[in-house]
């Protein structure tokens, strides 16, 4: 149906042309659902504006060959190509609030792209739109036709989008991260309904994702792709269990799923053993009927509504939820960054929660308390160095100064393994990685007893996310530290956390030990978490996977011995 | 019918913000009447008082009481419409004022027309073809005309197309002396004369008009385009732009139901600006071509030191400036149906 | 201390290469760079380098076209056209600065102020704002100017007045949008307190786009300081000053006497062209979008 042969793709920039995609080839079967794995700067966005011919300014399809349906998509019209995109090939895309027009009733732009392609007359494109909407399962649609996309949640704004896409019944499909930014609960029911309608309606399909788990459980073959070329391809079983590319091999270990832990995450020749934990049962922190009132605009409105757990000494505890369930107003308070509105927060056995804010700053216990951000880029100030940002702590509250500053500086580097000559780059001249490593390592300048980590990895791609957890659970247990581990992610939460919070509307609604809770949950909230979340394909059996780990390490070892 | 209600109320709290608004500008223009370096009074006297006569102005104007009741007495003489009286004319400011307004808006209001008509497809051209000579085009005339101090520029074209070409009027009011002011309804020369059906009368405002709004326009021109090119590009390297292209949509589709709508928003917000530069820049053009506006007056007044027509003019000027903002807000409130609604 | 100087190097030298390249990718910046030299030239070393003293009159030579004894030309008492055009430039760009200095920083202290703090000082900062912005801005200058007396100093206050309101509200917003980046709460979390986060974190990442305003304010100073003048406020007659020459001059053009208004006005429009060009041209360099 859809051919692709040596495409390549190049982008006109000011530091001279860049080679996005470098003679790709690839064919989509009729009826079958195509994934595009890779991380960012892989190629795969790209690839796919390619065939659309909706390259941004600078880009241009340098060579290759693009048939669909017997139709040269990189020689025809402009015309032609508009006729085809929408009636014939069709695009999702994701951060669906802003993919849709702000100003304009989401009815009437389903309706504009149904006129276009002369699916509607002036007379019956309303009846049409509300078929549309009803068709990717908007409830009330005929209400929901005079909504702006402002007044749509961003579940229900990605259904819209998927309603424009399918509006005039296209053969096929391009998702391109349709999912990224939504809720892992909202991210199933889109996923899912996108799947029911491509296989309802017979069409074919691309998704496009960073998310290896969430494209093997959905797709018929995958492609991994890296730097612009298909490193390899195949059937998603098959690319789980015996990945051929050393790169397709890294991004299925570094993907999080069930029954690996948090080393597996690793490729095999970095591995190390597991450090041993520590976990006590002294309290460090305690948090009682703690409460967040916010001034709503339409009255009052309750972020956290009297929440108590306790984290001990050692200890990594996980607090789960959904955007909106305030788990990020909780650390922020635990962090002492907020006021809560009620309620204790004893840290070794003192309240915290009395001093205000805008005072802990000169208390003792500020170092103590630290803090690793979600962000590394915004949470670096663009004009200070890697050494000014670990350094600022030691400054302010150790006094350091001189070469004693300098030495722990670089010993912070050494620890959380960023190569010194990086100390004095600019955060826009680091990569994200090395950013989230200076983040951590000021974090942790002043041998703090409590970390909170706040999505960590969120913002990195898969494979430094697997580094990036390896290197706190080896400071965890190499300092002694007890965290708060905040994340929407479950994966991630299993392999890190000893104990496990979930949180919805600002109350708790389950909490146990982890693998307690990950595996035999209670409540039907946690339940519909971990279903929703995407299940990537066991890598091989239990038995399989000892029998290799020990065949490794006898290999590692004998080589040392040598 | 759901959304009705809060923009409704959006309206109506916009009118309410307006009402501080005004009252902070009464206070200013207050304060600014009793600043005046040494004794108010021998100032609103003028030159030729005698101690007599200053001591007469003092009572007359309540000088001599302190200043919160000259304040409510300020107040109270704005809400009876009156501003004083003008040293210079022997009228009250108010109806000099209300005389030679007109005159002021038919030149502002002409120019802006001229100005939003030439920047926004000029705007929309440029960021339609960046790196064309329209691109280029356009950025020339911004940076140059911000750059171009409007009373010369003024002086520039009467030079040419006065003094030079001869094909200009000489630059002396609203309509040459063989011409008879037409009747009075609306005060505009072009509408009234139209109104009478004489077109002759009409021809001689429009020549009379040409250069001086020409002048005006090409200094409101420069913002207008700038911020229309910024939103158009803005606009266009959009996700939903890029939906829309996907989906098929035709160029004209995606150009102006998508893009042009949604960069109108940030144009029409710079309109309030430009208004403001516009009637500043408005007093400098009539001085240059003698027109019979309120600016010209409140300059003739200042020579004279008549400061009472210099306050009022500055009042009225600032209520005038007010005005147009409401109604552009409001014109927001129509365009942007996210007006009302928590931003999200 | 050496981990500081190492760190300068760097910075300096990646800064340095940036400046370099957009200079070079755009040649008209590299000119507006030329064009404000010479300006600042003009107004330092002007007086001293003029042929003639720009107040001496000369009745028998008035009126005279340019000429090379006379390059611009003599005005309607034998004054020298360009001896005055050049003496002015001091006064007009000390104006300006002047002006453009204390709007800047009193702008900074409030826009801060309000940006970080919030509460009831935003509140009282935006309603003042709005109260300045609801005059026409020219208008509100001659009004201040009016009421305050025809003088140097009371141009500069009212063209500082003016100019504040876009100061505070762009200090605020940039000091409003990083109040709670996450380098922000990192530094409270290291032990700073408010005062010195404002001081060292987020102040000096205002800086680039204030830098850009000064520039294209500076042009608009020297506008309105010198419309002022056209119209008979601030500075006085026999002063060589643009806007008063332009002024001047403007009798003299129904007559085809050009080169009274049109010298001094095109040094006006060459001083504010220059300075929105070098505007535009500061907006690439500080554009984090266009730095590697």
């Amino acid at each position: 149906m859809l051919s692709v042969r040596d495409l390549s793709v190049i982008f006109q920039t000011r530091r001279g042309v860049v080679d996005a995609v470098r003679g790709i080839s690839f064919d989509v079967a009729k009826g079958e659902i195509l994934g595009i794995v890779g991380e960012s700067g892989s190629g795969k966005s790209v690839t796919s504006y390619a065939l659309m011919r909706i390259l941004d300014a600078g880009g241009t399809i340098k060579a290759g060959e693009a048939t669909y349906s017997g139709i040269d998509l990189r020689r025809a019209a402009e015309r032609d190509m508009r006729d085809i995109r929408g009636r014939e090939i069709s695009m999702i895309f994701q951060n669906p609030r802003a993919a849709l027009n702000p100003i304009r009733k989401v009815g009437h732009q389903i309706e504009d792209v149904l006129r276009q392609h002369a699916r509607a007359t002036r007379q019956d494109a309303r009846a049409k739109a509300i078929a549309a909407m009803e068709a990717v399962k908007i409830k009330d649609a005929a209400a929901r036709y005079d909504a702006y996309p402002f007044e749509l949640s961003g579940g229900m704004c990605q259904r819209i989008v998927c309603a424009i896409a399918l509006a005039c019944d296209p053969r096929l499909l391009i998702a391109d991260e349709p999912t990224t930014g939504l809720d892992i609960t909202t991210q199933k029911a889109v996923m899912d309904l996108v799947r029911d309608l491509i296989r309802e309606r017979e069409m074919s399909s691309i998704l496009i994702t960073h998310d290896l788990g969430l494209a093997a459980q959905y797709c018929d073959r995958l492609i991994v792709m890296k730097d612009g070329l298909i490193v390899e391809q195949g059937d998603p079983l098959q690319i789980f269990s015996q990945p051929r590319h050393p790169y397709s091999r890294k991004l299925v270990d570094a993907t999080p799923r069930a029954g690996a832990s948090v080393r597996d995450l690793l490729p095999v020749e970095i591995r190390a053993p597991e450090p041993k934990i520590v976990e006590t049962d002294k309290p460090l922190v305690e948090v009682r009927d703690l409460v967040k009132t916010y001034a709503g605009k339409s009255g009052p409105v309750q972020a956290v509504k009297a929440i108590s757990f306790t984290v001990h000494r050692g200890q990594c505890v996980g607090l789960v939820g959904e955007s909106g369930c305030g788990k990020s107003t909780t650390s922020e308070m635990l962090v002492r960054l907020m006021d809560a509105t009620a309620g204790e927060i004893l840290f070794d056995g003192d309240d915290i929660a009395a001093i205000p804010a805008r005072r802990f700053a000169r208390d003792p216990r500020r170092a103590d308390i630290q803090m690793v951000f979600q962000d590394a880029t915004d949470s670096l100030n663009p004009r200070h160095t890697a050494r000014q940002a670990i350094a600022e702590p030691l400054r302010r509250l150790r006094r350091m100064r001189g070469a004693a500053l300098g030495i722990r500086i670089e010993e912070l580097a050494g620890l959380v393994g960023l190569p010194l000559p990086l100390l004095d780059r600019f955060p826009h001249q680091l990569s994200g990685g090395q950013k989230a490593r200076v983040g951590i390592a000021r974090a942790v300048a002043l041998d703090p007893k409590f970390l909170i980590l706040d999505e960590p990895t969120a913002a990195l791609d898969v494979s430094i996310q697997a580094v990036v957890l390896n290197l706190l659970v080896d400071l965890r247990a190499k300092l002694g530290l007890s965290y708060l581990f905040v994340s929407h992610d479950l994966h991630v939460v299993r392999l890190l956390c000893d104990y496990v919070i979930v949180m919805k509307d600002g109350l708790i609604v389950e909490e146990g030990r982890a693998h307690q809770v990950m595996s035999h949950p209670q409540e039907p909230y946690t339940k519909s978490l971990l279903a929703a979340a995407p299940k990537p394909p066991e890598r091989a059996t239990p038995a399989d996977q000892l029998e290799i780990k020990n065949a490794q390490y006898t290999a590692l070892h004998d080589k040392r011995a040598s | 019918m759901l959304a009705a209600a809060p923009r409704l109320r959006a309206v109506l709290m916009r009118l309410a913000q307006a009402v501080p608004v005004v009252a902070g500008v009464v206070v200013i223009s207050f304060l600014l009447t009793r600043a005046l370096p040494g004794d108010p009074a021998v100032y609103f006297a003028g030159v030729a008082a005698d101690e007599a006569s200053i001591e007469q102005t003092r009572v007359a104007m309540g000088l001599d009481k302190p200043l919160p009741v000259q304040f409510v007495h300020y107040v109270g003489d704005l809400l009876q419409g009156d501003l004083g009286q003008s040293l210079s004319s022997g009228r009250p400011v108010a109806t000099d004022l209300a005389n030679r307004l007109p005159a002021s808006l038919e030149l502002t209001l002409t120019a802006l027309f001229l100005a939003v008509v030439i920047a926004v497809p000029l705007g929309v051209l440029a960021a339609t073809r960046p790196g064309t000579w329209v691109d280029h085009l356009c950025r020339v005339l911004v940076t140059a005309g911000v750059s171009l101090p409007t009373f010369f520029t003024g002086i520039l074209l009467i030079y040419i197309f006065y003094y030079l070409a001869g094909i200009a009027p000489s630059p002396l009011g609203r309509l040459d002396f063989i011409y008879l002011s037409p009747d009075h309804v609306t005060g505009f020369y072009l509408i009234d004369a139209a109104l009478m059906g004489d077109w002759e009368t009409w021809r001689g405002a429009a020549e009379q008009l040409v250069l001086p709004a020409a002048t005006l326009a090409l200094f409101t021109l420069a913002p207008i385009a700038r911020m229309t090119r910024a939103a158009m590009l803005t606009a266009l390297s959009s996700d939903f732009i890029r939906t829309a292209r996907a989906a098929g949509l035709s160029g004209g589709t995606v150009l102006y139901r998508y893009a042009f709508r949604n960069a109108l928003l940030p144009v029409v917000t710079t309109l309030g600006m430009v208004f403001s530069f516009a009637l500043g820049a408005n007093v400098l053009v009539e001085k240059v071509f003698a027109w019979p506006g309120i600016g010209s007056y409140a300059v003739e007044a200042l020579v004279v030191s008549d400061y009472a027509a210099v306050q009022g003019f500055v009042l009225v000027m600032a209520l005038l400036f007010v005005t147009l903002n409401l109604l552009i807000d409001l014109l927001y409130t129509v365009i942007d149906p996210r007006i009302g609604f928590d931003a999200q | 201390m050496s981990d500081l100087s190492a760190t300068d190097l760097t910075r300096r030298q990646g800064t340095l290469d940036h400046v370099i390249y957009v200079l070079r990718a755009n040649p008209v910046t590299l000119i507006a760079f030329c064009m404000f030299a010479f300006l600042i030239l003009s107004a330092l070393f002007g007086p001293a380098l003029v042929p003639y003293d720009p107040l001496a009159t000369n009745a028998g030579n008035s009126l005279q076209p340019p000429s090379w004894s006379h390059w611009f030309g003599t005005d309607q008492i034998g004054r020298d056209v360009f001896s005055r055009v050049i003496v002015a430039t001091r006064l007009d760009l000390t104006i300006s600065v002047a002006a453009v200095a204390i709007s800047f920083v009193v702008g900074s202290i409030l826009g801060c102020i309000a940006g970080y703090w919030g509460g009831w000082p935003d509140v009282i900062l935006n309603r003042f704002l709005d109260t300045i912005m609801a005059f026409p801005l020219f208008v509100l200058a001659m009004g201040i100017v009016a009421a305050l007396g025809n003088s140097i100093e009371n141009i500069i206050y009212a063209t500082a007045i003016i100019n504040m309101p876009f100061y505070a509200r762009l200090v605020r917003a940039e000091v409003n949008i990083r109040r709670d980046a996450g380098f922000v709460r990192a530094a409270k979390l290291a032990g700073s307190s408010d005062l010195r986060v404002l001081a060292t974190q987020i102040f000096p990442n205002a800086l680039p786009p204030m830098m850009v305003q000064v520039s294209l304010n500076l042009g608009w100073a020297i506008l309105n300081a010198a419309g002022l003048s056209f119209i008979g406020l601030g500075v006085s007659p026999p002063t060589a000053e643009w806007g008063i020459m332009v002024a001047e001059g403007a009798n003299f053009i129904v007559s085809g006497e050009w080169w009274l208004a049109v010298f001094p006005g095109l040094w006006l429009m060459f001083a504010v062209f220059t300075f929105n060009l070098l505007g535009d041209g500061l907006r690439d360099i500080v554009d984090p979008r266009k730095r590697t």
